[in-house]
């Protein structure tokens, strides 16, 4: 199984080694963070590091690895990272709002209430999100 | 000698990885509230589309990042809809 990666030049291996390590750090801090952090709006933000600039990395490391084994640009990894550019804010946005209209409608004291001025467009939020979502007229 | 420093920080990357998998599963199973355990699935799918690229790498195909591409979109489709589940009580309505 290794006689492909023995092919890889050194000038080439040493930048994959260091991109894999250095996404895998970046991911593992992030988890750490999921784990240790108090509340959940805090913890929504730990993970992103990993879903940005760890798997960044790690997709960089691996279009240098095969495009130099191949001896052609490998481009294809572009889409993952198209892929996860365009949905992690997507995602955890819609995750943050459904968390904060829970712990708003239970009338929890740990988020601030919503502000008297937009009592109806706060609590219309999630009618109006509903219907280019679903593509469904509401 | 080259050889052998790419395949150990390959090893270390999985380990690490792994790592991560395992705190992640942690918040999904512990997680207080609903939306930490959604939370913690999608850290859950991100780490594995990692997991296999890094796979990918160490055994030269190009097969894992097909597979890698499959869970990352099915890790974006779950999460939005499992978002939407806890903000309305239902996905399709």
């Amino acid at each position: 199984m290794n006689n492909h990666l023995a092919d890889l030049p050194a000038w080439a291996a040493i930048p994959a080694a260091l991109l894999l390590l250095a996404g895998a750090v970046l991911t593992l801090i992030g988890t750490v963070g999921l784990l240790r952090f108090g509340s959940f709006y805090q913890r929504v933000h730990a993970p992103t590091l990993g879903s940005t600039l760890g798997i960044g990395c790690i997709l960089l490391a691996s279009m240098l690895v095969f495009s130099v084994l191949e001896s052609r640009a490998i481009l294809h990894e572009v889409l993952i990272t198209a892929l996860m550019v365009v949905t992690t804010p997507i995602t955890l946005m819609l995750l943050a709002r459904a968390a904060l209209y829970r712990d708003r409608s239970e009338g929890s004291d740990e988020v601030p209430p919503p502000p008297s001025g937009q009592d109806a467009r706060a609590s219309g939020t999630p009618q109006s999100q509903s219907g280019p979502d679903g593509g469904q007229a509401v | 000698m080259i050889l052998t420093l790419l395949m150990g920080t390959i090893f270390l990357t999985q380990i690490m990885l792994v790592v991560a998998m395992a705190f992640a599963t942690f918040r999904v199973l512990r997680g207080p509230r609903a939306q930490d355990r959604v939370l913690g699935l999608d850290t859950l799918y991100v780490t594995a589309t990692m997991l296999l690229l890094t796979f990918g790498i160490r055994n030269g195909s190009i097969l894992y990042f097909e597979a890698a591409l499959i869970i990352a979109l099915l890790g974006f489709v779950s999460t939005a809809a499992l978002a939407k589940f806890l903000m309305r009580g239902e996905v399709i309505e």
